[in-house]
């Protein structure tokens, strides 16, 4: 518990908590009228209430979309299924300029949908909300899904010849099992929705301003500092209650299950209702996620003389034809991958030491230290760029110029995805297997290695994939600290979207699609090397 | 694979990763204070030819290390903020919309570089003082599609005024002044031609003759613009963009058509002007001296265009054939003293935005 608690008052309290004493104390005096003065604003009150009722509703209508999706990768078994679960974490992972034109080029004016029935959802909230489920539905399935893959079906069964309907025998058995995956889902995508930035000013157009936009603008564009540090404390108090609210669900629902190998519990579907609903999720995939990234594919293959190679070719001589730093694009590819395996080593380090810390020990201070490790989750990432920039500047720890800094920031995020992945897993582990362990020997660690680590190594991969993808493409945090020489992937993407002409352009969709292969790549690879050892529980 | 070999590849793998995470932790956290090197500070779209940076080099032994943080909004404000304890020794990039904010900050310590006799009076906004040197320039226009407004047989619009005429009906595309640098541009366009209160009255026309506005240039300009090569997907022939896009779409055609495929409306349009300055503090202050000169220099003036797609400030600096050729000198492009600009900025963009939005 001690280095979690380090790391997060290092790399989260202290510089959050510089930029908004900055912001609050001006002469040496503490001006707390200013919150009074923000928060009681009619128009602070009209950006609240948009930010919470489009997060509710997306999480709603996400998590109405993805829970059939999750049951499907978690309990049939077809052919694809592995890259699918790869592709539907993609969108996680795009610049959010890249997927959001991708987008629209399927619902925006003159789209596909607008070709074939006149549908236009762009500058909408819907075209907010469809966006939300395209870029978390991989939240959902990977979580809920893990979970669900993990769970004996026996126990359904049993209660079934016990007499129970199969719908309550779904109610009593499977939902009290799931719901602590299901809530864990929920509140990740609630905290990315509530934090949304370019999905809202892209897709909404420029009515529409979450929180997170108006503290970036205050932040990077007006230096108010005192407003923006009043709104990151909304920000804060808004989120705290939502993680009160999940506190209180699952307190009573994390149980000991009967965990099974995946592989036992997925079988071929049988029967037309089966059928419909595996065929139902696939054509929303193919529909909502697969579509818009194909368009980028075509958009990166279609060149000035027809289909062909032209931008790949183009990215390999980029080198030489810009500035400084277009450095070959392949070199931000090792930059990315670099980073973003940095990134994941420490969100599973901390992430994995808290997530054990708080499977152990009950209590109030527990729940307050789960809490706090939501909380980078919540918090705009230009607070905590720009936090960086003026509590880390002073030996030991004068980080302002060190690469560290993107993976630790990258971190940030990865840590909450760690903890909520493997704590229902950790804590359906049943307590008597790791007493039975220790009664007949074992040291804590080897208790730890045989007992834990068998039944959680899934859940790791899963939590790894999900550190990964998010440094991946993680772009706010990256962008105040980035050193130009060693761009990432987003930021090289960035580079040449900003500049007209064709050739740029075409660059920019290539690396997009470079990007997106090898996030595809890298998580197909980390299922590869999970520790499976099938059949031994 | 079997599992052992599986979890030995796996170990062998996190092991050498940490590893490397610990290894790299210990090198290249020196800030810029040793005097062999000279950080330049700057936002995201700054660009260099390598080979000039060595020039540099070559002719000072200084190395250049480039630090950028976000857009130059951001940048800026980031070097408010490490104010006296700066990330390095020149900032570059503060523009003319944000140049009061920064010099009532008292980021910069003064300096006269070497070679401002080359440059027009007119860019030299800190002429009393020096605290900061002019190195480029570039306006904000409205672009047009050459070939919409051919087929259309349709003279394109050239000034602000046109625009607002029936025949561009629905055919202008703009971004937000509250977060896009050429909506700003577009926005102080309007202030400087029709004065403090005439711009609004121009808006209203401008919004009943169907003005669009996105969030930022990217989506304005690829998704909305139908004269773009890359993008042109859009219906929109007319936006908001520089007077240096119409070479930039030229720039890696393979064949040099014999005209651009977008224009410039020479009449619309914004002066942006680029510092760099001194910081206060730094740690190279000869270094950052000599880095000064180096911007203003020949060699560097001229490496500019092909580069960042801004102008030289520098009269003497030679522009290259694809600026010449397909590009346009804006002669009577809009201005406003920077003092004005961080006055009315946040008042005009909240009007703006309940006008228009």
């Amino acid at each position: 518990m001690a280095v979690p608690l380090a790391f997060f008052a290092v790399f989260f309290a202290y510089p959050v908590a510089a930029i908004v004493t900055r912001g609050l104390r001006v002469g040496g005096r503490w001006r707390f009228g200013r919150i009074a003065e923000v928060v009681t604003d009619p128009a602070t009150l009209d950006v609240l209430w948009f930010t919470c009722w489009q997060a509710v509703a997306s999480t709603a209508l996400t998590l109405a979309v993805a829970l059939p999706g999750a049951y499907v990768f978690a309990r049939f078994d077809f052919p694809g299924k592995g890259l699918l679960r790869a592709v539907v974490t993609v969108p996680f992972v795009l610049p959010t300029v890249v997927a959001g034109s991708a987008f629209l080029a399927l619902l925006g004016r003159g789209g596909l949908l607008d070709e074939l029935w006149g549908v236009r959802l762009d500058t909408s909230v819907w075209a907010i909300l469809l966006a939300h489920v395209f870029f978390n539905y991989a939240v959902v399935v990977r979580t809920v899904g893990g979970l669900w893959a993990q769970l004996d079906p026996r126990q359904e069964e049993a209660a079934r010849v016990l007499g129970a309907s199969r719908p309550s025998a779904w109610r009593r058995v499977t939902l009290p099992a799931l719901a602590p995956a299901v809530a864990a889902a929920a509140l990740m995508v609630f905290l990315f929705t509530f934090t949304s930035f370019g999905v809202i000013q892209i897709l909404g157009g420029p009515r529409y301003a979450t929180l997170e936009v108006a503290i970036y603008r205050e932040t990077a564009q007006l230096l108010d500092l005192p407003t923006a540090a009043v709104l990151t404390l909304v920000q804060f108090a808004a989120v705290a209650a939502v993680l009160a609210l999940h506190a209180w669900t699952v307190r009573r629902r994390e149980s000991a299950l009967r965990l099974v190998d995946p592989g036992r519990t997925a079988r071929r579907p049988k029967g037309p209702a089966q059928w419909a609903l595996l065929w139902g999720v696939l054509a929303m995939v193919a529909l909502l996620i697969v579509t818009p990234l194909a368009v980028l594919v075509e958009r990166s293959l279609n060149g000035p003389d027809g289909y062909g190679f032209t931008y790949y070719e183009a990215l390999r001589s980029a080198a030489d034809s810009g500035g400084t730093f277009f450095v070959a694009p392949m070199e931000a590819v090792g930059n990315s991958l670099w980073y973003a395996a940095v990134a994941t080593v420490f969100a599973l380090v901390v992430g994995g030491l808290a997530a054990a810390a708080l499977t152990r020990k009950a209590g109030r201070l527990v729940r307050g230290f789960d809490a706090l490790l939501m909380l980078p989750l919540g918090t705009s990432a230009v607070t905590v760029g720009f936090g960086f920039l003026i509590a880390l500047d002073e030996p030991p720890l004068d980080l302002r110029a060190s690469w560290v800094l993107v993976p630790l920031a990258q971190a940030l995020v990865g840590v909450p995805f760690v903890v909520r992945t493997m704590l229902p897993v950790l804590r359906a582990v049943d307590h008597r297997l790791r007493e039975a362990a220790a009664v007949l020997g074992a040291s804590p660690w080897r208790v730890w290695r045989e007992v834990d680590l068998p039944l959680v190594g899934r859940a790791v991969a899963v939590a790894a994939g999900f550190a990964f993808a998010v440094s991946l493409g993680e772009f706010g945090a990256t962008v105040f600290i980035a050193r130009p020489d060693h761009p990432t992937l987003p930021v090289a993407i960035a580079r040449f979207l900003g500049r007209a002409g064709q050739l740029t352009y075409g660059q920019a969709m290539a690396l997009s699609t470079i990007l997106m292969l090898v996030c595809a790549g890298s998580l197909l690879a980390l299922e590869r090397i999970r520790t499976d050892r099938s059949g031994e529980f | 694979m079997n599992s052992q070999l599986r979890r030995a590849i796996s170990a062998a793998l996190l092991g050498s990763l940490a590893l490397g995470a610990l290894a790299g932790c210990g090198e290249d956290t020196k800030s810029g204070s040793d005097s062999k090197t000279v950080t330049l500070v700057t936002h995201d779209s700054f660009a260099a030819s390598k080979a000039v940076l060595k020039e540099f080099t070559k002719e000072t032994g200084y190395k250049v290390r480039v630090q950028a943080g976000g857009d130059a909004g951001a940048a800026v404000n980031q070097a408010i903020l490490s104010k006296g304890h700066p990330q390095g020794d020149v900032f570059f990039g503060v523009d003319n919309t944000l140049l009061s904010r920064a010099l009532d900050n008292d980021l910069f310590t003064p300096y006269t570089a070497k070679g401002l006799d080359k440059v027009p009076a007119a860019l030299q906004l800190d002429r009393a003082e020096h605290r900061v040197t002019p190195v480029d320039f570039g306006d904000i226009c409205v672009n047009y599609d050459r070939k919409y407004f051919a087929d259309k047989k349709l003279t394109p619009p050239r000034t602000l005024d046109d625009l607002t005429k029936p025949a561009y009906k629905n055919l202008l595309v703009t971004e937000n002044a509250a977060t896009s640098s050429p909506g700003l541009g577009f926005l102080l366009a309007t202030a400087a031609k029709y004065g403090d209160d005439g711009w609004k009255g121009y808006w209203k026309k401008l919004r009943a003759n169907g003005v669009e506005v996105v969030d930022g240039w990217e989506q304005a300009y690829y998704d909305r613009f139908s004269g773009s090569a890359g993008g042109g997907k859009g219906d929109r022939p007319l936006v908001v963009s520089y007077a240096s896009s119409p070479p930039a779409e030229v720039a890696d055609a393979k064949s040099k058509p014999a005209k651009a495929p977008t224009g410039v409306a020479t009449g619309t349009c914004f002066r942006q002007v680029e510092f760099a300055g001194l910081l206060n503090g730094a740690g190279n202050t000869k270094g950052g001296k000599a880095l000064l000169d180096f911007l203003l220099g020949k060699r560097f003036q001229e490496d500019v265009p092909l580069n960042m797609y801004v102008n030289p400030v520098r009269e003497d600096a030679k522009l290259p054939e694809l600026f010449t050729r397909y590009g346009v000198r804006i002669a009577d492009s809009a201005t406003l003293a920077p003092q004005k600009i961080a006055k009315n900025r946040e008042p005009w963009v909240k009007t703006w935005s309940s006008l228009v939005l």
